[in-house]
């Protein structure tokens, strides 16, 4: 790292948890300063964290006031008061710690110029959970500035370990090439040893939540000094907090950290775990990152780890030591949880990590980024084009997308020129580009960022504190007096107030129903896919499964046949007066729900009279009125052609990335100068632009970013397409007479019930319909129509352990 | 495409799928909140919204017209998103708007975003417009309605939700009573206000039904069946002086609540 610092290079550390990457990635700047005290920013540390920045900088501040160093260390977040942010402007500290949000705020000032001037050194902290996201290609657009503000700067990059460390050297190289970022990679630490609880008695065939382990979870958490308890969904955390809690007879310290709870109360569990005050927290993946806890002895995973890399990350929670190993316990839900988790310790022992290479850098950004860049100071398009392209993200950004995003910027890019005196960006005799006024940065500076919540709703105790944030159309769904569980709490819903659901303390009679999010559940890796399909076809690799599985996928044998690891089988038999088809596809939710869309879209045509389908991470069922028998038609890899098109194009889906697209390119807003305080929102609907431009200018840059970015990860086409080629010719269709052991688990998901074809007009007239023949017109007898309300919702949306619970 | 009936105050009305009610009898056609220009005003705030939100709303309207041929067009206010609104016509939007006008009798009915008539277009601006037992409002709920009086009204967008078995599906619907009707919005970029919103309780009496807008036809529900218990109307005990029949008592006027912009 000295060599590196000294020959001015780049560098890329890679290094576990534990090895004193952040010390490491600090030293160089610390002994030059020592060496040569000096006023002004030198080194600049950017996390993806606040709470991390706020750390690294007490961990900073302690060595160098007792070693007597005038090295001033500072940091500036969106929590930094206003006089002292100013005062940063005035005279930087020589450190600064801040977030990717805050750097490009500070880079869009027109003074960056001065500040950054002196800049030596740039420290990119858990780099590897930046790289490939829209924070990150923001960063990386910021860092390519830097670099043009001060050229001599040298950049660090801290990672944990990857599965593609090339496309991080190049994120960390100033030229967006691989080989200019020097490579430092800290091999080894001890292995995490791992193991896997099964719950005492029946192992359960389907449900995520894990609940039926959580007498063993309890006792494992007795047994340990602190452990972190990471789940997959905040519904998942709430449910195993609340059955951890009914178990708690010595009243250990047991809390809950997620997402949706306000910073206070998060930052007061925290403050908590670092003081040694718990001993278990229940946590999502908004603990995945953070500050060094030092004192965890134990990781429990509870539900399926999903991806190698993410379950390593998770392990490295516990045990912030290198030379010791981390223990961790994984505690799979059901039978198909079981076989993934096999897979992944397999995985983890053999040293592998997966995760998909971090995508292309989205136009969005890139949109906000220009404007940031406009309000800055004027420029000349050809210069920012080239600075651009040298941040990996954009390395392959065409001139035309380029192009096609600054106009944009200027005035919508709309073929239809009608806004010239609207106007965001002008044009000199020169050919640079200079923003119109204030205004236009002061509503840029409002919305920086690339983070998009969903539309939420502050839950308030009535004549209490906030408690946090849940979806609106959760809060949309409950009706007063209604319970439902947050924040380890059982609630009462009251009323709407304005944009806060206000409630009480609840409880009664009834199970609570819980609040899910939307997209909070990661798919199957394709490695971990992969491995389990090589692991159910290999029975000498069954000796590692428990009794139940190894039985489960001995019937399987008898009864049907195991899934090959290359080819497809599906399975066809009757049941309850309909056709089922179950396929064992292996490659993810996602993926499984576009091709169950595809799927079912072609059984109409083939006559079979699909009627809905559900998706699991591993298999794919339908449902028909009549036996679907030709499979070769079926999933065949034309496919992928128009059906497919015209679905995303119609999905919700593709509306939601381009609602995220709209937000940070600066077409919808999230705040607005002066309306934040009123709750009234100056927003149009996001749905109804889509529409609009669909129809006017289908080939309008925003929508070339949505399709793009709805094309890489929210439909998984590219695994689809790769199963269909697997599949070709090697289709096994076994005709059954009765659902096969492998198929039940799908049988009895009761997840998001999805319909064939997808069309919504349909759905609308089949459920008027139902309400038509439930009420018969008798709709002044409305006391009656409220039963009936009660009892028809064929697929209330609440996670199915509560509902089962209920049963 | 097919249009549902509907009978209030003894005139039979059809709602169409498009978002326009018909009143065959008058030859007459309603169309409520064209929000015409909204991209522009966006525009000039520095959101840049597609400026194809006029052409798509009046192509809209070109095909109801054309299909219903009516003699009389009620614009139910708000049919521009501000004031300025029809000076910022695009040439060949204004000659669209002309050609579509052409031969009709038009009613601009005022609302809160265009509270003054359009210059340079035909037709006559009204605050109100009062034809036969029906008044055409752009805020209904009040002034009180006399028996056999029925209220054609806009500004709420209302939209609704249908619960089906693939989760919870919202639509722009038409709002009836036994003697009102609100119109879903028609403009492009029109957003709506679900019916279950306070704001909207005096519109939404318990024995009203809501129509929501499908490709070729209306999806009807009662408004008890998409409000949760305890919401909606709260009728006033009924006043010694209270005359009218059940199910026939107005709305009562002190709690609507104006929202100036939606």
């Amino acid at each position: 790292m000295l060599d590196a610092a000294r020959a001015g290079e780049s560098t890329l550390l890679i290094a576990p948890t534990g090895a004193g990457k952040t010390l490491a990635g600090f030293l160089p700047s610390l002994l030059e300063l020592a060496a040569a005290p000096r006023e002004g920013l030198h080194t600049l540390y950017v996390s993806p964290l606040k709470a991390l920045a706020v750390d690294i900088a007490r961990n900073l501040t302690a060595p160098v006031t007792e070693m007597g160093l005038s090295i001033s260390i500072e940091t500036r977040t969106g929590d930094t008061p206003a006089n002292r942010r100013a005062r940063q402007r005035e005279a930087p500290p020589n450190i600064l710690l801040t977030t990717p949000e805050s750097l490009t705020l500070l880079l869009s000032l027109p003074d960056a110029g001065e500040m950054f001037a002196g800049l030596s050194c740039v420290v990119i902290d858990e780099i590897h959970a930046l790289a490939g996201t829209k924070r990150g290609d923001q960063l990386a657009l910021c860092l390519s500035r830097l670099s043009a503000l001060a050229p001599g700067a040298r950049r660090v990059g801290l990672s944990a370990t990857v599965a593609h460390p090339t496309a991080l050297r190049a994120y960390v190289a100033p030229s967006g090439i691989p080989a200019d970022a020097r490579l430092v990679e800290v091999k080894g630490g001890a292995l995490p040893e791992l193991d896997i609880q099964l719950p005492e008695g029946h192992l359960p065939w389907g449900g995520h939540m894990g609940l039926a382990s959580a007498p063993e979870i309890y006792r494992r958490i007795e047994a340990a000094r602190v452990t972190i308890v990471f789940v997959n969904t905040r519904a998942q955390a709430e449910l195993i907090f609340a059955a951890l809690w009914r178990l708690n007879e010595a009243v250990l310290p047991i809390a809950l950290h997620h997402g949706s709870l306000t910073v206070e109360q998060r930052r007061k569990v925290e403050a908590a775990m670092a003081a040694g005050k718990l001993r278990a927290v229940v946590a999502t993946s908004s603990l995945d990152l953070g500050i060094d806890w030092g004192d965890v002895d134990q990781v429990i995973q509870v539900g399926a780890p999903k991806g190698v890399s993410r379950l390593l990350q998770r392990v490295g929670r516990a045990n912030h030591r290198m030379d010791e190993p981390s223990r961790a316990t994984l505690v799979p839900a059901n039978r198909f949880e079981v076989i993934e988790c096999v897979a992944a310790l397999g995985a983890v022992r053999a040293g592998k990590q997966d995760g998909d290479p971090p995508r292309p850098g989205g136009l969005d950004v890139l949109a906000q980024h220009i404007l940031a860049m406009a309000c800055h100071g004027p420029f000349m398009p050809d210069d920012l084009f080239a600075e651009v392209t040298r941040a990996a993200p954009y390395a392959a950004l065409s001139r035309r997308d380029f192009d096609d995003t600054l106009r944009f910027v200027e005035d919508g890019g709309y073929a239809l020129r009608v806004y010239d005196r609207y106007r965001r960006l002008f044009r000199d005799a020169e050919g640079r580009m200079h923003v119109r006024g204030p205004a236009v940065a002061r509503q840029l500076r409002m919305n920086l960022g690339t983070i998009i919540e969903q539309p939420l709703v502050k839950l308030r105790m009535r004549g209490g504190p906030m408690l946090g944030e849940v979806e609106e159309w959760f809060v949309a769904s409950l009706r007063p007096g209604d319970n439902f569980l947050f924040a380890g709490q059982v609630l009462r819903f009251e009323a709407m107030e304005g944009v806060t659901a206000v409630v009480r303390p609840g409880g009664g009679p009834g199970e609570p129903r819980v609040p899910a999010y939307s997209g909070s559940r990661m798919p199957l890796s394709t490695y971990l896919a992969s491995e389990v399909r090589e692991i159910l076809h290999d029975p000498t690799r069954w000796h590692a499964l428990p009794d139940p599985v190894r039985e489960w996928l001995d019937m399987q044998r008898l009864r049907s046949e195991l899934p090959e690891p290359d080819g497809l089988l599906v399975e066809t038999f009757p049941r309850g007066g309909r056709w089922f088809l179950v396929a064992y596809t292996f490659e993810g939710r996602l993926a499984h729900q576009t091709l169950g869309m595809l799927l079912t879209k072609r059984m109409e045509r083939l006559g079979y009279a699909p009627m809905g389908y559900v998706s699991t991470d591993y298999v794919l069922s339908a449902w028909s009125a009549f036996e679907p028998t030709d499979m070769d038609t079926l999933f065949a890899e034309d496919m992928l052609g128009e059906d497919l098109e015209e679905w995303m194009a119609e999905s919700s889906m593709l509306r939601r990335t381009f609602r995220n697209i709209a937000m940070i390119a600066g077409l919808i807003e999230k705040h607005h100068p002066g309306l934040e305080k009123s709750g009234r929102q100056m927003t149009v609907n996001s749905d109804l632009i889509y529409d609009v431009l669909r129809r006017h200018e289908p080939d309008h840059v925003l929508l070339r970013a949505t399709r793009a970015e709805a094309a890489s990860g929210l439909t998984d086409i590219s695994r689809i397409a790769a199963l269909l080629a697997r599949a070709r010719g090697r289709i096994r269709h076994r005709v059954l007479d009765c659902v096969s052991p492998l198929a039940v688990p799908a049988l009895i998901e009761v997840g998001r019930e999805w319909v064939a074809g997808g069309a919504e007009d349909a759905l609308l007239a089949e459920a008027a319909a139902l309400v038509e023949e439930a009420t018969g017109g008798t709709e002044h007898f409305h006391e009656a129509l409220i039963d009936v309300n009660e009892a028809l919702p064929a697929r209330p949306r609440e996670p199915r352990a509560a509902r089962r619970s209920r049963r | 495409m097919i249009a549902a009936p509907l009978h209030i105050v003894n005139e039979r009305l059809m709602l169409c799928p498009t978002g326009v009610l018909l009143w065959p009898a008058q030859r007459l056609m309603a169309v409520a909140d064209l929000h015409l220009e909204k991209a522009s005003h966006f525009a000039a705030r520095g959101r840049m919204l597609p400026p194809y939100d006029t052409r798509e709303t009046l192509r809209k309207l070109a095909f109801a017209l054309r299909r219903y041929a009516p003699h009389h067009l009620v614009l139910l206010g708000d049919s521009f998103h501000d004031a300025e609104g029809h000076s910022r016509l695009a040439e060949e939007d204004r000659a669209t708007l002309l050609g579509l006008l052409a031969g009709l009798r038009v009613t601009w009915v005022l609302g809160n975003h265009d509270p003054a008539p359009p210059e340079n277009l035909p037709g006559e601006a009204v605050e109100e417009l009062a034809l036969g037992p029906m008044r055409f409002r752009h805020i209904g709920g009040g002034p009180i309605l006399r028996h056999k009086e029925g209220e054609i009204s806009g500004h709420y967008h209302p939209k609704a939700s249908l619960e089906t078995r693939a989760g919870r599906v919202s639509r722009p619907c038409f709002l009836t009573g036994p003697q009102h009707v609100v119109l879903p919005a028609f403009g492009a970029l029109t957003g709506g206000l679900d019916v279950r919103s306070p704001v909207l309780a005096p519109l939404a009496p318990r024995n009203g039904r809501v129509f929501l807008l499908g490709t070729d036809r209306l999806h009807s529900a009662p408004v008890s069946f998409v409000m949760p218990e305890g919401t909606g109307t709260k009728m006033p005990a009924p006043a010694e002086d209270d005359l009218l029949p059940a199910g026939h008592r107005p709305p009562p006027l002190e709690t609507v609540k104006v929202r100036r912009r939606l």
